[in-house]
Parts: C-alpha cells; sequence; structure tokens
C-alpha cells in the first residue's frame, strides 16, 4: 500500500534502520510486484531521460503562442557573461529549468514531475547537483527515489494538478519533492528531508493556477525557476537545522484546503489571475482567430 | 497510487493529460481496432475542445491512431505522418452528457472496414478510461492488460473463460460482466495482472458462445 503520511515513511526509516529513499524503493517493489532491479532501472531510465531533455533543448523553438523561447538561452548566456547575482550553482538551476519549461510549452520530450508544468523543477536541480558537486549515480537515482516519496504522499493527501488545487499543486509539488531530494543529497535524514518539503510547500502556498488562452506556457515556463530557487532555499533551511514548527503531513493538509477553497477561476480554467490581465486576454483572443 | 504515478511518464509535452493522456487515448482505440485506421471523425468535448489546439491534443490523438506512444516525438508532426499513411481525419466539437471535461468520442473505420465508436476521458495526470465501445459501457483504464470479450448471455461462459485464464498463470485484477438483455448479448470485460499471449487468444475466440475477443496491451506511461 502506498504511504498516507510522510510520518509513516519515517517511522518504517526508523524501525527497519533503512534510509528514506530505500523504503521508497520497498514500497514500490511491493505495489507493483517488481524486483529491485526493476523498480532501479525504471528510475534511473527517467534521470537519464530528463539529462537527454536538458541536452536536447534548443534556443530557436516557440512555443504554439509564439510567446515562449528562448529564455533558457538567454539565462545561460547572463550567467557565463557574470552578470547574475545568483551565482553559478542557483543561477544554472534557473537556466536549466527555463530551458526545460520551455522545451515543454514546445512540444519535446521531456519527464512529467510530478506534471509537464511543472517538469522543470527537478531536473533543474538535480542535474546541476550530479554537475556541479560530482555526486555518483546512485546517489542521484536515490534522490529521485526520496523525491518520488514526497510526491506520492502530496497525491494521496492532497493533489498534484492544477486543475485540481491550483498551481501550489504542481510547482509547489515539484518544488517540495525537489527540496526533499538536495536536503539528502546535501546529508540530511529522513527528517530533515521532510522538513524541507515541508518549507518548499509553505513558500508556495496559495499560488493559482492561471495559465495564459489555457496553455502550459504563461505562467508556468517561469514558475519553474521559482519552483527551484525556493527547494534550494529549503533545502539548504533543513540542512542547517530549521525545521518547521507546522509538521510536515500538517502543511500538505493546509495545502490541500487551500486549494480546494481557490475559486474555479484560478484552477488551470485559463480564466483568472494573469489570464484575465488586458494583455492575457489579448492573446487568448489572438490565439483563437 | 505508486511512485511512478508522480514521477514521469516520459513524454511530449506540454500537457499530461491533454497531450500524453490524448495520445494514450488514440493508441488505445488503435489496438481496440486491431486494423491500421483508415478513416477518423474525432469529436472533442470540453476542455478538449475550448484549449486543444493549444496543447496540441488533435496532433496527439493522431499520433496516437497512427500507433505512436505519448514518447514519440514524432507526435508534433503526426498529420504529415496521417497523410503518408493514409488516414484520414476530420475534427468537430460536441456536446456529450455527464462527460469528462477532457473527453472525446472517436468514430473509427479500419482498413478492412471495421468500424468502431469510442468515447474515452483523459482524467488527470497521463490516465485515461475508455468509457464507451460501441454504445457499451466499458470503463477500460489501459493501466492493466485488459481482455475484452463478447459473448452470448449463456451459463458457463464466465467460468470457461476464469478457467482457461487460471490455467495459463494469469491472474484477474478486476472483472466486469454486462448484457444488453437476458440470452442476449454479453461483454466480460477483465483486467489481468499478467500479458495475455497470442495462444490464449485464439483459443478463447474459438470457444463457445465467444463472438469476439479483444485485447489491449497496458500502455505504459
Ligand atoms: S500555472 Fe497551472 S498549468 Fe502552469 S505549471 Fe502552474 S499548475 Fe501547471
Amino acid at each position: 500500500m502506498s504511504f498516507r503520511s510522510l510520518a509513516e515513511i519515517l517511522n518504517k526509516c526508523k524501525k527497519e534502520d533503512k534510509p528514506f529513499w530505500r523504503v521508497v524503493l520497498e514500497d514500490d517493489m511491493e505495489e507493483r510486484l517488481v524486483t529491485e532491479e526493476e523498480s532501479f532501472e525504471k528510475m534511473k531510465q527517467l534521470y537519464m531521460a530528463m539529462k537527454g531533455a536538458d541536452i536536447a533543448y534548443e534556443e530557436g523553438l516557440s512555443s504554439t503562442s509564439g510567446l515562449v523561447g528562448g529564455d533558457g538561452a538567454r539565462m545561460g548566456r547572463a550567467l557565463s557573461e557574470g552578470k547574475t547575482l545568483a551565482g553559478p550553482f542557483m543561477g544554472e538551476v534557473m537556466s536549466k529549468a527555463l530551458k526545460m519549461g520551455e522545451s515543454n510549452a514546445c512540444m519535446k520530450k521531456i519527464v512529467a514531475a510530478p506534471t509537464g508544468g511543472a517538469c522543470g523543477v527537478i531536473p533543474a536541480v538535480l542535474l546541476t547537483y550530479e554537475e556541479q558537486f560530482g555526486a555518483f549515480l546512485q546517489q542521484m537515482i536515490e534522490a529521485m527515489y526520496v523525491a518520488a516519496g514526497i510526491g506520492q504522499v502530496i497525491a494521496v493527501r492532497a493533489f498534484i494538478s492544477g486543475a485540481a488545487g491550483g498551481c501550489q499543486a504542481e510547482i509547489g509539488s515539484a518544488s517540495a519533492m525537489a527540496a526533499g531530494a538536495l536536503a539528502y543529497l546535501n546529508g540530511g535524514d529522513g527528517e530533515c528531508i521532510t522538513h524541507a518539503a515541508a518549507m518548499s510547500l509553505k513558500n508556495l502556498m496559495g499560488l493559482a493556477c492561471d495559465t495564459v488562452a489555457g496553455l502550459v506556457e504563461i505562467p508556468c515556463v517561469k514558475r519553474n525557476v521559482g519552483g527551484a530557487v525556493v527547494a534550494i532555499s529549503s533545502a539548504d533551511m533543513a540542512v542547517a537545522g530549521i525545521r518547521s514548527q507546522i509538521p510536515p503531513d500538517e502543511v500538505i493538509d493546509a495545502m490541500r484546503e487551500v486549494g480546494e477553497s481557490l475559486p474555479r477561476t484560478l484552477r488551470e480554467t485559463g480564466e483568472g489571475g494573469l489570464a484575465a490581465t488586458p494583455r492575457g486576454i489579448e492573446i487568448k483572443n489572438k490565439l483563437m482567430s | 497510487m505508486n511512485v511512478f504515478d508522480v514521477m514521469g511518464p516520459i513524454m511530449v509535452g506540454p500537457s499530461s493529460s491533454h497531450t500524453a493522456g490524448a495520445v494514450k487515448i488514440g493508441y488505445t482505440a488503435r489496438k481496440l481496432m486491431r486494423e491500421e485506421i483508415k478513416e477518423a471523425k474525432i469529436y472533442l468535448h470540453g476542455s478538449f475542445l475550448l484549449t486543444g489546439k493549444g496543447h496540441g491534443t488533435d496532433k496527439a490523438l493522431i499520433a496516437g491512431l497512427l500507433g505512436m506512444m505519448p514518447d514519440d516525438e514524432r507526435i508534433p508532426n503526426s498529420f504529415s505522418y496521417a497523410k503518408e499513411s493514409g488516414l484520414e481525419y476530420e475534427f468537430e466539437g460536441i456536446e456529450l452528457r455527464d462527460a469528462h471535461p477532457n473527453s472525446v468520442m472517436l468514430k473509427l473505420v479500419g482498413i478492412q472496414g471495421n468500424k468502431m465508436e469510442i468515447i474515452a476521458s483523459s482524467i488527470g495526470g497521463s490516465s485515461i478510461v475508455i468509457n464507451q465501445i460501441d454504445g457499451v459501457e466499458a470503463d477500460i483504464t489501459a493501466a492493466y492488460p485488459t481482455l475484452i470479450i463478447r459473448n452470448i448471455d449463456q451459463p458457463g461462459h464466465v467460468s470457461m473463460v476464469t478457467s482457461l485464464l487460471s490455467k495459463y498463470g494469469i491472474n484477474i485484477a478486476t472483472m466486469k460482466i454486462q448484457r444488453n438483455k437476458r440470452g442476449g448479448n454479453a461483454v466480460m470485460i477483465i483486467e489481468c495482472d499478467q500479458e495475455v499471449p497470442s495462444e490464449l487468444l485464439v483459443l478463447l475466440s474459438n470457444a463457445e458462445g465467444v463472438k469476439k475477443v479483444t485485447y489491449v496491451n497496458a500502455v505504459e506511461a
């Protein structure tokens, strides 16, 4: 059975003296009746596909609306020219997040994590970490399990789609998953992982899904940057020993409650927020005609 | 719910429901037809109609009907592949009753003249449901290998089918039985834990009282 709470995962870690990622992996073996190798191989394929998608980015592509494309490369150039405040790690994460979001909008191959709209957050932090900190592939796949375990609890306790719970459920969930994975890579234990996730969710709580013309373009692409940057700061806070005063599972429950009280216009209908601005409406009308 | 419901699938963007789910619907329909499709009338409902174009739902459905999977990089150009392989298609809007917002009705004709009408929905993530096949409630998710057996409603057919399955070591995950009237046409929809070998499909097709057997592999992603 899948986990209904992060606390349940932590209990199992303690009782069986196993790391967070292994508890999630063993649950998958039970759930899908597969061997450890089969499960691990499947997760590795996803990670390799993320890498492939990052490399396959094309600067010249543009999306259906013609308004998305090229920003990942722009960010990369600013970084190499030393113009950014963010520094080499966060700057590269930002560039990768944009690139993946753009590739998605331009009908390129990506890995939904947890969705297409939010597909840039997790690969941005993980791929950059691997490149800049020289981690082993094994560790990176373990971090993928950490992320997936967090995402699975959020999906069961709340939701992971913008239509159900607003963007906090997509970018917010992706950010929580990425934060947990980063905390793990940076030496955090199970408890630290869950608090990193909780702090990400707290920072993105209430985020509306207000896609212009109903397309996964504006604001989705740039929100991947927000999700990734919040993940880094949350992981750093957690590793520093900072804890969420609201227990992580309760934070997820709060996210659900907020999502349920978001009006329909802010849940992927393309009717509220940025979609309802004069420019948003103009873009929509242009696309319709 | 498993971890790969939140991590993955590998897919062509932009939307898991409007793009990947739509490919899966087309792909599953193609499997159900068991032959190449010559003609497709596609009726888009709800959000598929409203935002489908921008999400490439139209291209995705055609790609699926051509047998492509959600991660196929040819999806953006599926219209030209359709032209090449002689698939004629038409899109229209429709208002389906009591349907999920992301729904579509497909009226298909195969190269051997088989016809099929399917109503399907993309229900979140890239999960799909085939709601109806030729007017019969089906509720197939394509998450499992699925057998659809049309038979005459007579005693003994169900147990014959289940015992054949168990003889081949196939475990039944779910099973639904429906009929239009007593002694009339019945449908068994069986989701299995294992793939069904073609040898067994032949046995089932030739069994007494069975009119037609359709099989859909689980669609990964
Ligand atoms: S704005 Fe909506 S569609 Fe875009 S990433 Fe957020 S939840 Fe997804």
